[in-house]
C-alpha cells in the first residue's frame, strides 16, 4: 500500500484511502512512543529538512520527534541565519538544500502558497507544516485521529469549530478534511473573523456559539492571536472572551460526551476558560501525542516515493 | 392605569388607519382601537376633539450631552424636549464625555433615562473606542447592556476596513449600523455647503461629494458583509439617488432626513447665521425638492430631528469657528407640517416617516397603535397656529434656525407608556 500522493500540500489532494492508510500507519507508529527505548531503524540514513521559515515550537519539535524516533537525521533550517537573511532567494535555497539530497522537505511558511511552490521546485517530497492563512494539513490529519480514538467514527458527527476561522489554515484542513470524512462542520466566531465564500465549503454559520454548541460531539477551539485586537478584527479580548469564549457557562449546554480540541497554543482565559482546557472533555494533549505519531506515518509513507 | 383617547381622528400607517376611533390603553399597553364611543367605567378620558392621534413619534438621532456637556442639554431637559415635540421614542448618539463606547456607559445613560421617565431613551453605542476611528468599541457588551445600534456620528469613520468589520462584528450582535457620512480630507475646513454662498460669505465650503463619496462607501461595504446599514441625515440629491439605488437592489440599506435639510438652503447661512451652520450643510433647492420626491417614493425610512444642542457662547464666534449644528425636536412637527400644507406630502406620509418608518428601520418595538404596541402617542393639532419661540424651549439650547417662524401645528398631549407625559 502507499499514497495516491508524494507531497502533503493540502489535504484537498488526499484521498478516502490515504487516510485511512496515513491513520493505520498513525497507529502502529503509537507503540513505538511508548517503549523505554524510542527508537526503530526503519528511516535510518534518510535525511529529513525542517524548515521552518515562520517561528513553531510544537510542530517542529514533533516533526523532529518523529524522524528522530524513526532513526532518520533531521536537520533544522530557521529563516534567522539561514541564507535567506542574507538574501538568497527562497527557490536558491530550496536549489542549494536540495543538492545536498534530503529525503523530505518539511515546510512552515508564514506566505500561503511557498510548499506548493518548492515541491515544484525540488525532486523530493514535501510535507507542509503549515503555510499563511492557507492551510495545516498534518494538523488536520492528527485531529481526525484524535477525533477517531475517542469516537470510533467520523461520518456523522457534529464538529463545531469556533473562533477566528479568517486566519487560521488548521480550520480550512479541517473543513476540508472532516467533511470529506463525511462529518458535519459547523462554524462560529464573530462575522469580522469569518471568511467570505466560506459558506460555499459547505458549512453552516453562527455568529452566536450557544446555538452551535448544544448538537456538537466535537468542538475545536481556536486560537486568538492577540494581534487581531489591533487590527480592530474585535473590541478587546475581554469582550472576545464574554461572547466567543469555551467556559463553564457555555459548557453547560454541550452534550455530556463532547470532547474538546484545540490546536494550541491556548491563550488561557481568552478563547478557553482555563479549567475547560484542563477539563475531562479536553483531548488537547491527546492532540500532541497523536501528531507525532501521525507525523512518523507520514515521513515512513513519503520516504522512497520519488518522482 | 386605563385610559381612553376618544373624538380623534386616528391615524396609524402602520395598520393602514384613518378616521375616527377611540384608542384604549391599559398598563402601557394599546389594547384596542374600535369606532365605538361608549368608555366602559374605569377608564380616564382623554378627548382629542379635532385633533391627529398618531402613534408616539420616533427621533432616531438626537445628541442629549449627558454625561459630560450638561450646559448644553441633558437627560432631563432633552426627554422634557422631546414629549413636547411628540417623541416618545428618540435615540441618543455617543459622542458625550466620557463616550459612550462601553457598556457601564450605556447603562448608566439607561439608568437615568429610567429615573426621568418622561420618553423611551435608546442609546447609540460607539463604533470605536473613544471615536477616535481606529479600534472597534465593545460593541458586544454594549449591545447586551441596551444599545441599539452602533455609530461614531459626528466623526467620520474614515477608515475603511474598520467600517468593514464595524459591520461584520455588529452583525454577529444583529444591531445596526449609522453612518455619519463624510470624507474628512474633501470637507476639511468647510463650514457651509460649497456654493454661491459660500463664496459670496467668503467662508470654505463642504462639497457634495465629501457626504456622497462616504455614503456609497457605506453601501458598498452593506453590500459585501451583507448587514444593515443606515446613513444619517442625507443631504444631497446624488446622495439619496444612492440609496434609491441600494434599495432597488434590495440591499439592507435605510435612510433618515432631517427636517431643516428638507425645508431650509445654504441661504440660511447668509448674514453669517451660525444657527443654520450644520454638519452636513444646508444644500440648494435642487437637493430639498429631491429630498422631498424621496419622501415620497419610499427612499427614505424615517426624519429625524439630528437635535444637537450648543450653548450661546458656542455659536456667538463667528461662522468659520462655531459649532455644527441645531435643535430640532420641539420645532420638527410645525415645520414637518408645512410640507403637509403645501400639499409636497400626505399627513399620511409624514405621520409614517415619525412612526412606523423608524420603527422598522431600528426594529424597534413602537410606531404602530395595533393591539399590544406600547401605549405611546401623540395627539396634536395640524392646524393650529404657532410661532417659533426658542425662550419657551424645554431644551437648554436655542440653536435653531426657525426661529420666530410663523407656523401651523401644535402637540396637544404626548403619552408615554400609557401616561400622559405632556400637555400643552
Amino acid at each position: 500500500m502507499s499514497l495516491s500522493v508524494r507531497h502533503i500540500l493540502s489535504v484537498n489532494d488526499l484521498t478516502k484511502k490515504d487516510c485511512a492508510l496515513i491513520l493505520k500507519t498513525a497507529q502502529n507508529m503509537e507503540e513505538i512512543s511508548e517503549r523505554s527505548v524510542k527508537k526503530v531503524p526503519i528511516l535510518r540514513g534518510k535525511t529529513i529538512l525542517l524548515c521552518f521559515f515562520e517561528p513553531s515550537t510544537r510542530t517542529r519539535t514533533s516533526f523532529e520527534i518523529a524522524a528522530k524516533r524513526l532513526s532518520a537525521d533531521a536537520v533544522n533550517i530557521s529563516s534567522v541565519g539561514s541564507s535567506l537573511s542574507k538574501g538568497e532567494t527562497l527557490l536558491d535555497t530550496a536549489k542549494n538544500l536540495e543538492a545536498m539530497n534530503p529525503d523530505i522537505l518539511v515546510v512552515r511558511h508564514a506566505q500561503s502558497g511557498i510548499p506548493h511552490l518548492l515541491a515544484q521546485a525540488v525532486d523530493c517530497p514535501v510535507i507542509n507544516a503549515g503555510d499563511g492563512m492557507h492551510e495545516h494539513p498534518t494538523q488536520a490529519l492528527l485531529d481526525l485521529m484524535t477525533i477517531l480514538k475517542v469516537k470510533k467514527r467520523i461520518a456523522g458527527l457534529h464538529i463545531a469549530i469556533i473562533g477566528d476561522i479568517l486566519h487560521s489554515r488548521v480550520a480550512l484542513s479541517n473543513i476540508i478534511l472532516l467533511k470529506k470524512m463525511g462529518a458535519k462542520v459547523s462554524l462560529a466566531g464573530p462575522a469580522s473573523m469569518i471568511p467570505l465564500g466560506i459558506e460555499q465549503f459547505g458549512v453552516p454559520i453562527f455568529y452566536d456559539i450557544r446555538k452551535v454548541i448544544p448538537s456538537a460531539d466535537v468542538i475545536m477551539m481556536l486560537r486568538i492571536q492577540r494581534e487581531r485586537e489591533a487590527d480592530s478584527f474585535f473590541p478587546s479580548l475581554r469582550e472576545y472572551s464574554r461572547f466567543f469564549g469555551l467556559n463553564k457557562e457555555t459548557m453547560k449546554h454541550a452534550k455530556k460526551d463532547v470532547v474538546i480540541l484545540h490546536p494550541g497554543p491556548v491563550n488561557r482565559g481568552v478563547e478557553i476558560a482555563p479549567e475547560i482546557a484542563d477539563g475531562e472533555h479536553s483531548l488537547i494533549l491527546d492532540q500532541v501525542t497523536n501528531g507525532v505519531a501521525v507525523r512518523m506515518a507520514l515521513l515512513y509513507l513519503l520516504c522512497g516515493a520519488k518522482k | 392605569m386605563k385610559l381612553a383617547i376618544t373624538n380623534g381622528r386616528v391615524i396609524d400607517p402602520s395598520q393602514n388607519l384613518d378616521g375616527d376611533y377611540t384608542t384604549f390603553a391599559e398598563n402601557g399597553i394599546v389594547t384596542s382601537i374600535h369606532r365605538n364611543k361608549k368608555v366602559p367605567p374605569g377608564f380616564e378620558i382623554l378627548d382629542a376633539k379635532g385633533a391627529i392621534v398618531s402613534p408616539g413619534f420616533i427621533d432616531l438621532h438626537t445628541h442629549l450631552r449627558e454625561p459630560g456637556f450638561e450646559y448644553r442639554e441633558d437627560i432631563v431637559s432633552g426627554a422634557k424636549a422631546a414629549v413636547a415635540g411628540g417623541f416618545t421614542t428618540i435615540l441618543c448618539m455617543a459622542n458625550t464625555k466620557p463616550v459612550n463606547d462601553n457598556a457601564s456607559v450605556t447603562e448608566m445613560i439607561i439608568k437615568r433615562a429610567k429615573e426621568v421617565g418622561l420618553a423611551r431613551i435608546l442609546p447609540v453605542g460607539a463604533l470605536s473606542k473613544g471615536l477616535q476611528g481606529k479600534e472597534l468599541a465593545e460593541i458586544g457588551e454594549m449591545v447586551k447592556a441596551g444599545a441599539v445600534a452602533i455609530s461614531d456620528d459626528g466623526m467620520p469613520v474614515m477608515h475603511g476596513k474598520l467600517m468593514r468589520h464595524a459591520l461584520e462584528y455588529a452583525k454577529s450582535f444583529g444591531v445596526p449600523v449609522i453612518t455619519h457620512a463624510e470624507d474628512l480630507t474633501l470637507s476639511d475646513g468647510g463650514c457651509i455647503h460649497e456654493g454661491k454662498v459660500s463664496t459670496a460669505l467668503g467662508v470654505a465650503g463642504i462639497p457634495e461629494v465629501a457626504e456622497e463619496a462616504m455614503i456609497q462607501r457605506d453601501i458598498l461595504l452593506s453590500k459585501l458583509t451583507r448587514h444593515r446599514l443606515h446613513v444619517a441625515h442625507v443631504s444631497t440629491e446624488t446622495g439619496i439617488e444612492m440609496v434609491r439605488q441600494a434599495k432597488k437592489k434590495k440591499l439592507p440599506v435605510t435612510c433618515e432626513v432631517t427636517p431643516h435639510h428638507l425645508m431650509l438652503t445654504d441661504e440660511a447661512c447668509l448674514e453669517y447665521n451660525t444657527h443654520a451652520k450644520v454638519n452636513p450643510p444646508l444644500r440648494t433647492r435642487q437637493d430639498c425638492a429631491a429630498l422631498i420626491e424621496a419622501l415620497n417614493d419610499g427612499t427614505v425610512d424615517a426624519i429625524a430631528t439630528d437635535h444637537a444642542p450648543h450653548s450661546e457662547d458656542e455659536k456667538s464666534v463667528g461662522l468659520g469657528c462655531s459649532n455644527f449644528g441645531l435643535i430640532g425636536m420641539e420645532t420638527a412637527l410645525p415645520v414637518l407640517l408645512k410640507l403637509v400644507h403645501q400639499k409636497k406630502i400626505t399627513l399620511k406620509k409624514l405621520i409614517q416617516l415619525l412612526t412606523m418608518g423608524p420603527a422598522r428601520a431600528m426594529n424597534l418595538k413602537g410606531g404602530s397603535l395595533k393591539k399590544g404596541s406600547p401605549a405611546d402617542i401623540t395627539i396634536f393639532d395640524p392646524n393650529r397656529p404657532v410661532t417659533i419661540d426658542p425662550n419657551r424651549f424645554f431644551s437648554k439650547s436655542r440653536n435653531t434656525p426657525f426661529a420666530h417662524w410663523r407656523l401651523k401645528g401644535k402637540v396637544l398631549y404626548t403619552i408615554c407608556n400609557g401616561k400622559v407625559v405632556f400637555s400643552s
